[in-house]
């Protein structure tokens, strides 16, 4: 079977990425769904799924001092670049001053390790999050959630992608919807590269165009399909009509607009999708855009 | 005119699209003192759409990957084998140096027994400069395809002044980024909104925050003016709201239009320029308080 | 000749891995021999990146003079074409059926990457 994938993204965060991404899911009525933003993952709050499984993160590596072990030399905090090497606030009976490493600056290079004349630290692999398999009523999602102070590296985007993929297959499901994280970095790179569709929700700011036009490079560069949405569009109708011209010079399609109403937080409170949410110009708005999807797939 | 110490003002937020940058160039413009904000948000800095004045000075910024000197290199590998990036690969007679996974760690160069390892920039982005009013802006902005945004984030994190408020304008979420933004600042304001998501991407910035040992309060954004979710969270943690800003349409509006719309309505304005005094106050009280003892 | 096969076991029995740099075992044959060697790759599973980059240098220190695996990446394929290692793409099947396909001539000899890497 064909699996077709739409990834959503926004490059600007909170233009209601997550808010449409379930209302496509639940206007769909049958997919996978696929939580790329791993760094603030909010798309279980509005499709209600059920938990099935839950799964360790391993990634990377993280240097860890043994105190007995260390003599005080302080070679490691001379060679580590990122500040990881604090002093320690205990010292031993010869009150020698002692190291610790701060997990949050570690990177997990191993120089330290490699210097040290004790062989007092070692590298650990380290926890870098979690990530979940669930049940929503339009089929089962796959999410995650990144620790504190861990390297968005891709990684676990990737997984949840692959995760995805595979239970589409396995469940014969056709079409995977995901919600992207914000920004151009490594995490946005990770969920688009090969999907069959990407749509851009941007808001008619001027920090919303400047963004658009940076996600549109990126698209452009990894040659995408891609559609753009505009949310809040009547707050500023000129910027609106600016922004799709900017997406029709950069050969992106206009998925549609949505106009400004209070239902996107009322939706999340509720913890459903803006689509079940009884405002009939976000319904028009958001079928609209579905029906332009469904052919650019 | 009031001035202030030079202390270091994060301005950050687990969730995008809260109103961080909004926020911190308002209260920039607010305090009609001398200001620096560091725009840190280096993937989509946005801070400087609000200058009217225009980018000026633009410098780029490179960070130091490692060249091999073919003149020295006896292909043993040892650098491949040490680099926990896998950004060096080494085979009979090649050896090949992939920058854009490179950590900047130095290993390769410290390892290497034939000394055929040195170090060059590789520009990742740059800085870039405007000056209007009583306010300095210094924004970091990575090159698309780029994916070094903490090594360029700390590079503008050391523009912090030494004689002069700095407020620092910092990229969504509590990975990497976000750390390289905060650390080293002594207050941390929150921007969130009155939303499950909202209060959900709260909680881990709160809890980043927590980590890193720095103090923060809460600024509610588009605040309905009720008791929110926000607010019942905040009583049970302890949290401090120091202020809310009201959802306004006309607010939204004028920010849609650039303006400063903050800094349009009286109150906001005045209640922005009272922030810094509670900030202060709130930072000597921590520092006697255990919790907060900055390592 | 010595041949790369990506393979997801680790004989000629078992089926060939499309993905390079994350395969599970790298089948080491010798052409004229018939002789084969699987090498273990399941440490690149679990890097954070540089996966491809990692497993092409493993083949690198096999001296083999081509390589033959489902889709190959950009850095992988720097790494492949500096050592002057020919590189074919389009592997699919058991083992057995893709050196039957490469010796018929069958799989497409690369000149550029075919996927994007995935950054990770």
């Amino acid at each position: 079977m064909n699996i077709k994938e739409l990834v959503i993204i926004s490059g600007k965060g909170g233009t209601g990425k997550t808010s449409l991404t379930a209302a496509l899911a639940k206007l769909s009525g049958h997919c996978v769904l696929a939580d790329c933003d791993v760094d603030a993952a909010d798309l279980h709050l509005v499709t209600s799924p059920q938990r099935e499984k839950e799964e360790p993160f391993m990634a990377g590596w993280e240097a860890v001092i043994d105190s007995q072990k260390c003599v005080g030399c302080g070679i490691c905090q001379n060679l580590c670049r990122y500040g990881a090497v604090l002093n320690s606030t205990q010292t031993d009976t010869k009150s020698t001053v002692k190291f610790v490493i701060e997990k949050a600056f570690c990177e997990g290079c191993g120089v330290c390790v490699w210097g040290c004349p004790a062989e007092a630290i070692e590298l650990k692999s380290k926890l870098s999050g979690q990530w979940f398999q669930s049940r929503t009523p339009y089929g089962p999602m796959i999410h995650a959630r990144l620790g504190i102070a861990s390297e968005n590296s891709g990684k676990l985007v990737s997984q949840v992608r692959f995760l995805a993929k595979e239970i589409a297959q396995a469940e014969q499901y056709d079409l995977i919807i995901t919600d992207g994280p914000p920004g151009i970095g490594c995490p946005v790179i990770a969920s688009i590269t090969g999907a069959s569709h990407l749509l851009v929700v941007t808001e008619p700011t001027l920090s919303g165009a400047h963004d658009l036009e940076r996600v549109l490079k990126l698209a452009a560069h990894f040659q995408l399909s891609v559609s753009v949405c505009i949310n809040k569009w009547d707050l500023n109708p000129e910027q609106t009509g600016l922004i799709e011209n900017q997406a029709l010079n950069h050969k992106a399609k206009l998925a549609g607009r949505i106009p400004y109403d209070p239902v996107f937080s009322e939706a999340q409170v509720k913890g459903i999708s803006v689509s079940e949410m009884d405002s009939i110009p976000v319904k028009e708005a958001v079928d609209h855009i579905w029906s332009h999807l469904k052919s650019y797939l | 005119m009031m001035n202030y110490p030079p202390l270091q003002i994060a301005i950050a937020s687990g969730k995008g699209g809260t109103g961080k940058t909004t926020l911190a160039v308002n209260l920039a413009f607010a305090l009609e003192v001398p200001v620096r904000l560091l725009d840190c948000d280096v993937e989509e800095p946005n801070a400087h759409l609000y200058f009217y004045a225009g980018l000026k000075e633009s410098v780029p910024v490179s960070v130091q990957v490692p060249e091999i000197d073919f003149a020295l290199c006896q292909f043993c590998g040892d650098c491949s084998r040490f680099c926990r990036f896998n950004a060096l690969a080494v085979g009979k007679k090649t050896a090949l140096v992939f920058k854009e996974l490179c950590h900047n760690c130095g290993g390769c160069k410290l390892v290497c027994p034939h000394q055929a390892i040195r170090e060059v920039p590789w520009v990742i982005g740059k800085k870039e400069i405007v000056s209007q009013d009583s306010v300095e802006l210094i924004q970091g902005c990575l090159d698309i395809g780029r994916v070094q945004a903490s090594p360029l984030i700390r590079i503008i994190r050391k523009e912090a002044s030494k004689d002069k408020l700095t407020l620092i304008d910092c990229p969504p979420g509590t990975t990497c980024p976000m750390i390289a933004a905060v650390e080293g600042s002594d207050y941390a304001l929150l921007v969130t909104e009155p939303t499950p998501f909202g209060l959900n991407d709260l909680k881990l910035a709160v809890e980043t925050l927590r980590v890193l040992k720095i103090p923060f309060g809460i600024i509610l954004n588009r605040s309905q003016g009720k008791d929110s979710i926000i607010h019942s969270y905040c009583r049970e943690e302890g949290i401090n709201i120091l202020m809310e800003i009201p959802d306004r349409r006309q607010i939204a509006e004028a920010c849609s239009r650039g303006e400063l719309a903050f800094c349009q309505d009286e109150e906001i304005r005045s209640q922005l320029r009272e922030l810094l005094p509670t900030i202060m106050m709130q930072i000597n009280f921590s520092m006697v308080s255990p919790e907060g003892v900055r390592p | 000749m010595k041949i790369a096969i990506t393979s997801q076991g680790e004989t000629l029995a078992a089926q060939a891995e499309e993905r390079f740099g994350r395969c599970r075992w790298i089948l080491i044959i010798d052409t004229e021999t018939g002789n084969l060697v699987a090498r273990d790759n399941e440490i690149q599973r679990d890097a954070v990146q540089g996966a491809g980059i990692q497993t092409a240098e493993k083949i690198l220190r096999e001296e083999v003079d081509c390589v033959v695996t489902g889709h190959c990446g950009p850095k992988a394929f720097r790494v492949l074409q500096a050592a002057g290692i020919k590189i074919y793409l389009g592997a699919e099947g058991t083992g057995e059926k893709v050196l039957k396909d490469f010796q018929e001539g069958k799989l497409k000899l690369a000149e550029t990457s075919d996927v994007e890497g995935h950054w990770v």
